[in-house]
């Protein structure tokens, strides 16, 4: 079973299995080409004029330009929104992690009063939907005095990345045998410096996947970011939408921008790919 | 595993508790302060009856249809989403390049913020300038998802599915690759039919991992705001008017904060009530399995 093209369920038959490689081919092809179709259109538009995208109709650009990239790379109203984007995206990872560590640990080696019920807490506040949150949020950090700071939207964005991280240390830590704590504090390590220096390292690939999914959902978010930004920590997704309600139809320049928020994604998932399908099963297969 | 009891484990998760009751216990008091009061002009006055808001949104008409289209919405997407992700898992290829490629297209979408997909399937199902409504238009299928009911719908959910399907098949994917080469040469030598196979061997160690895989999709499914707001604003009419589009319509919209923080609670509490069911079902059928 070395390779893709040994189906096991073909197998017995084998004058069957030829049919079903390429049947597992056509679904695949079917797939991807339906996931890529709307985005090859998004870049097919932000490379044309905005002449030729309301006058002619056509799969490709016939006059390339990149006139939509240039305009949002000079002006920083459009590319400071890709810079409080990451800035804040960021400062979200690392708190989200830094929190979620030693609780994850907590829950996944010891009882203690409540265990279940404050995991379960944790999670509901995943569930929360953010437009409950929007408005009192705005308040909170109105009254505070963080209102239209990166920290206020990595904090607000804590509140469903710190239970998703928790939840996903806590499944790749309860891989890691007992045995290898107690035989490092029977060495004399303390709990510091045995997380650091022995722990941490074996959940390595939890804490990358931990902090691409803090990463990803803060990243995509944008009710929350957009009602606690006006200026100063504007993320990109919101001056998008800005740009299209003031300036009418720009499609162009609008096209360019969506792809250029693809780019970051698709660089950490370049990254990341030979872990993403454990990564995706949050240590739990 | 055996774990110790030991409550000085609560300092461990001390960190995690002043956080999230930062972000989410104050502001939830806030709503519910809004909620048995009548918020104007920046004064509280407190309500005759402290359920007012809540009896009044019980009564009203909108809130009922709002929930019916979310719940036909969820139960849509989970109903296309759950299956296509599991056939897309069970036909990717298991190693080598062309798997690494399949897993970095399919993880692509996951990663494109929210507006931007409704940005992506706005311009492709234009009539005028997208590919979509262009070829269904040159096909005489009547279609625009600004006019038309069905349209609108068709697209919200077709966008949602290219959206997620993903989520459920890398997870499906993860969970089939768990699965010792030895489970399947067993069941080649009994000559199990493929149907069998999946049954009996693929589902129940996929049962775990697509336990993740609905619980997520449901939340997220019946939280979406973004998606819908950006293609259809809500419309045509109410159409797509989902439970949190018209919570913020009608807290930043009408600024109605008192009815709005009703709302919001009881939309908290359907959450809440429903992803408990979901997760003590799984859970429970996963210990009698025995997995």
């Amino acid at each position: 079973m070395a390779d893709a093209t040994v189906t096991p369920a073909a197998a017995p038959r084998s004058e069957r299995s030829l049919p079903r490689i390429k049947g597992r081919a056509v679904v695949m092809t079917l797939y991807l080409l339906f996931l890529m179709l709307p985005i090859y259109w998004l870049v097919n538009m932000s490379l044309k004029t905005n002449a030729e995208i309301l006058g002619t109709f056509s799969l490709w650009p016939q006059d390339l330009t990149f006139q939509n990239y240039a305009t949002i790379l000079t002006d920083p109203s459009w590319y400071m929104g890709y810079v409080n984007s990451i800035i804040y995206v960021t400062m979200n990872t690392v708190i989200s992690v830094a929190v979620a560590l030693p609780a994850a640990y907590a829950f996944s080696r010891y009882s203690f009063v409540g265990d279940k019920h404050l995991f379960f807490w944790l999670l509901t506040n995943r569930m929360a939907p953010p437009a409950v949150f929007a408005l009192p949020f705005f308040q909170l950090y109105s009254s505070v005095g963080l209102f239209d700071t990166h920290i206020a939207v990595a904090l607000a964005h804590t509140l469903f990345n710190v239970p998703l991280a928790v939840w996903i240390l806590e499944g790749f830590m309860r891989g890691v045998p007992k045995e290898i704590d107690e035989t490092a504090y029977i060495d004399g390590y303390g709990f510091g410096r045995f997380f650091v220096k022995i722990f941490m390292p074996l959940i390595a690939s939890g804490i990358g996947v931990a902090a691409f999914f803090c990463f990803m959902f803060s990243w995509v978010e944008l009710l929350l970011s957009r009602t606690l930004t006006s200026v100063e920590a504007k993320p990109i997704a919101a001056t998008m939408t800005r740009t299209v309600s003031a300036s009418g139809l720009d499609w162009g320049v609008l096209a360019a921008a969506g792809v250029l928020t693809i780019i970051p994604g698709a660089l950490v998932i370049y990254f990341v790919r030979n872990y993403i399908a454990k990564g995706f099963a949050l240590g739990r297969v | 595993m055996e774990k110790t009891l030991n409550q000085k484990a609560w300092l461990l998760v001390l960190p995690v508790l002043v956080l999230v009751s930062f972000s989410a216990v104050i502001p939830l008091m806030t709503v519910v302060n809004y909620a048995i009061q009548d918020a104007f002009a920046g004064e509280f006055y407190p309500l005759e009856n402290k359920f007012e808001w809540f009896s009044m949104l019980l009564e009203s008409e909108r809130m009922w249809s709002a929930l019916g289209r979310q719940a036909a919405f969820s139960a849509i997407i989970l109903a296309i989403e759950v299956p296509l992700g599991i056939i897309v898992a069970l036909n990717m290829p298991k190693r080598g390049a062309w798997a690494s490629f399949c897993l970095v297209v399919m993880s692509l979408p996951l990663l494109i913020p929210w507006n931007v997909v409704g940005t992506i399937w706005q311009i492709f199902g234009r009539v005028d300038i997208g590919l979509l409504g262009y070829v269904l238009d040159s096909l005489n299928i009547p279609y625009n998802y600004t006019q038309d009911f069905l349209s609108a719908w068709g697209t919200v959910i077709v966008m949602d599915v290219w959206h997620w399907t993903s989520l459920v098949a890398l997870l499906a994917y993860a969970g089939l690759q768990s699965i010792p080469d030895a489970y399947y040469q067993a069941a080649k030598i009994d000559q199990a039919s493929r149907w069998k196979v999946f049954r009996y061997i693929e589902l129940p160690k996929m049962s775990g991992v697509l336990t993740i895989a609905i619980l997520l999709r449901f939340m997220d499914s019946f939280k979406i705001y973004t998606e819908p707001f950006v293609l259809t604003g809500g419309g045509p009419g109410n159409a797509t008017t989902f439970l949190s589009i018209d919570l913020v319509k009608m807290a930043l919209g009408q600024f109605d904060l008192g009815p709005a923080a009703a709302f919001s609670i009881m939309y908290f509490l359907v959450i809440l009530l429903i992803s408990w069911v979901f997760y003590t079902v799984m859970t429970n059928l996963d210990k009698k399995d025995g997995v």
